[in-house]
């Protein structure tokens, strides 16, 4: 046995399809509480669907394999039941939601999650006081809580949208699909920082992205190459710096 | 995630139920000698019998509108009850007491209490089951303030002046088919007189409920606003769950005099019929309002119910800087149908008009909006404002905009925008990942796409349409 430590999420042999093309196959991750896990690799790849496949999205069918969390079978999950377990998934490209506000949408959320837990739900006012710390924090004006969700956001305001989603839910593993895509360099810190400060010991991240830029500011525990459906190289953080001189090429070719 | 989301909408019509009283009715069967039974019931006076009896003969030259974008089975006109009264309202009981329990009972199942201690303060309510109208809240209170609210039966016999000065003069007798049938038979409705200057003191609401077999109803509204006052009247509709289809054909006007406002709401739950069409209610309604100068209409409706609707509350713009706005939700499901929408008729000068309606289609649904926009010679500076937006739910529902603008005066602007969505895999998907069950996010993402009417409604109905539409408002938080 190499370690006796806790793993929160457990993939194991992970096989899922798309509208019948194969996507992930046989992939395996461990990921222990308080790490963070950088997957980087080619498009196409399968790292967003690794996201959809865990959180329960409709359309992605496993065909092999298991993933737990917390020892908890993630699969047999409807998708609400994933996010109430504590997995969240920061979108790539956000969807809107016209005429929900922000703020009424994330106390249906924090509700939803909380009675699940058997927890009595926030006061309108205990929850306008964190929602706007959260909103704060992700650096947009407070006005934004007013505003339907992701309604009109630009592209940055959209993934700042769904850290502060983030923070007011404290799941326990956080999947960031290419959070960093099409922000600038200090939207780019803002989301580093907000992710920064939810680094606990019992909170793991997976960060999935296309450039090393973003872990400047975040610091992976480790890095993993997916390629073709399963992970092909694990390393710690100077993988990725490799990979950004290199590229994928040396990695998918010596597979091949 | 289309079957998902039908499953959330087959909920169930939670007032299909029958109530157990004993009725007086009617044989089915339209003739002469039906109407001057319905008068001798309602001991008219010979005027209103006339008039009825002109009706009649109008209608029976009449052709069935078939322009409309709905199909239905013809009606037989001649296999309808036209009167239906419970047998204890026979004796007009003069109090609550009197009044049969068991219809106080129905009413308090429909959430409806009409015991004054137990009812929402502020709101009186006239409730008119089948053919008659059952009791009137707050009376003595409204009178205190020289507001009159009674059944238009009573109206009639006791306010013949007002009844006749203003009755028809909205809707004109020769109007529309259904219209013109209503003259002939109508048995009950409200009516509203606020005097010069009044506010009223209350919320005033009518509830209309069928429960009767194979009766239609026929009911008829007469609001009178007088010059500079201003009311909100709400009206709320429920029929028992039957197999047969019944009609419901009624007239509503409004006069609304010099800088007088009125706000009339409704929330339409009449019964839909089961999801293959079977049974349900034909609403075919004809609602419109005179704005005299400087007045205002306010038409905010929540259609849900009813198997076909065919309905269009409407404004004629007469008076100078009169305004005239339209609030529309309208969700079908099943295998419901609607062709609803406004007519907006500018005549005065600086006339202003706001259509909003949001069309909700789901399941194998027919969602039409039909509106008319028409400036006269006259209306100089007049301006409309019109946003139709339709919301569809799967793939075989259907949602359809036949807007229709008349212009005659260059300087008037009229503006149309229409929009077509659909509740997205993608939203329910993000709904579903923050932990929200799928009918919370179905109802979420209704909520928000009607979130402009529901503003429009008073606090009491916005959370009954709420509940309607399955939707929790508990977002007014911030």
């Amino acid at each position: 046995m190499m370690s006796s430590e806790k793993v929160l999420l457990k993939i194991d042999n992970l096989s899922a399809k798309v509208e019948e093309k194969s996507i992930l196959k046989g992939l395996s991750l461990e990921v222990k509480p308080g790490e963070v896990h950088a997957i980087m690799g080619p498009n196409g790849a399968g790292k967003s669907t690794l996201g959809y496949v865990l959180s329960g999205r409709e359309g992605y069918e496993v065909q092999s394999g298991s993933a737990t969390l917390d020892g908890v079978d993630l699969l047999e999950m409807e998708a609400e039941e994933r996010a109430r377990a504590g997995l969240f998934l920061a979108f790539q490209y956000p969807v809107e939601i016209p005429g929900v506000s922000n703020l009424e949408f994330m106390k249906a959320s924090v509700d939803a999650q909380r009675e699940a837990r058997g927890e009595t739900s926030l006061s309108s006012a205990e929850f306008l006081r964190l929602a706007k710390a959260a909103c704060k924090q992700v650096d947009l004006p407070l006005a934004f809580l007013k505003r339907g969700v992701n309604e009109g956001f630009s592209g940055g305001e959209k993934k700042r949208n769904e850290l502060m989603q983030m923070l007011l839910l404290q799941p326990k593993l956080c999947i960031l699909d290419e959070s960093d895509s099409g922000l600038d360099i200090d939207a780019l810190q803002v989301v580093a920082e907000g992710v920064n400060s939810q680094r606990t010991e019992d909170r793991s991240f997976i960060i999935v992205t296309h450039y090393q830029r973003l872990l400047d500011y975040i610091k992976p525990d480790y890095v993993h190459v997916l390629a073709d459906g399963k992970i092909i190289r694990s390393g710690d953080a100077s993988l990725a710096l490799e990979l950004e001189e290199q590229g994928y090429a040396w990695l998918t070719e010596k597979e091949a | 995630m289309t079957e998902q989301i039908d499953k959330v909408l087959e909920r169930e019509y939670e007032a299909g139920f029958v109530s157990d009283i004993e009725s007086e009715t009617f044989d089915p069967g339209l003739n002469e000698d039906v109407i001057r039974r319905i008068s001798a019931m309602k001991e008219e006076p010979e005027w209103m019998l006339d008039w009825r009896l002109k009706a009649f003969a109008a209608w029976q030259e009449m052709v069935e509108p078939e322009w409309a974008h709905v199909d239905y089975q013809k009606i037989d006109y001649q296999a309808i009850s036209y009167y239906s009264a419970p047998k204890s309202m026979a004796d007009k009981p003069k109090s609550l007491d009197e009044v049969d329990p068991e219809l106080l009972r129905t009413y308090e199942k429909l959430g409806i209490p009409l015991i004054e201690q137990q009812m929402l303060a502020g709101v009186a309510v006239d409730a008119v089951f089948d053919s008659v109208s059952v009791v009137t809240t707050f009376r003595d209170k409204l009178e205190e303030a020289g507001v009159i609210f009674c059944p238009i039966s009573e109206a009639i016999k006791k306010y013949p002046e007002l009844v006749k000065k203003y009755l028809s003069t909205v809707v004109p007798m020769k109007d529309n088919f259904f219209a013109t049938l209503n003259c002939a038979v109508f048995t009950d409705g409200s009516f509203v007189y606020i005097p010069k200057g009044t506010r009223c003191p209350m919320e005033l609401s009518t509830y209309f409920r069928i429960n009767e077999q194979n009766t239609g109803q026929f009911e008829r509204t007469l609001i009178i606003a007088d010059e500079g006052s201003h009311v909100s009247y709400l009206e709320g509709c429920t029929a028992p769950q039957r197999d047969e289809n019944q009609l419901h054909a009624a007239v509503v006007e409004l006069v609304v005099l010099d800088g007088a406002e009125v706000k009339y709401s409704t929330v339409q739950n009449w019964y839909p019929g089961d999801e293959n069409g079977k049974g349900g209610i034909y609403n075919f309604v004809t609602k419109r309002a005179v704005c005299h100068t400087d007045a205002k209409v306010s038409w905010t409706q929540v259609e849900t119910g009813s198997a076909v609707t065919w309905k269009y509350p409407s404004c004629i713009l007469k008076g100078d800087n009169s305004i005239g706005e339209f609030y529309s939700v309208a969700l079908m499901r099943g295998a419901q149908q609607a062709d609803t929408g406004t007519k907006m008729i500018h005549i005065g000068k600086n006339t202003r008009s706001t259509i909003i309606s949001k069309g909700i289609s789901a399941g194998r649904s027919n969602n039409s909006y039909r509106g008319l926009v028409r400036m006269n010679p006259g209306a100089e500076g007049a301006r409309n404002f019109t946003q139709c937006d339709s919301l569809l739910i799967g793939d075989k529902c259907g949602a359809h905009t036949f807007p229709y603008v008349e212009s005659k005066n260059p300087t008037a602007i009229v503006e149309h925008e229409a929009t077509t969505s659909k509740v997205s895999d993608d939203q329910m998907f993000l709904c579903q990942q923050r932990g929200l069950d799928p009918e919370k996010a179905v109802s979420m993402i209704v909520n928000g796409f009607c979130k402009e009417v529901f503003k429009e409604l008073p606090m009491e109905f916005a959370v009954e349409a709420g509940k309607l539409l399955e939707i929790s408002l508990e977002g007014s938080v911030g």
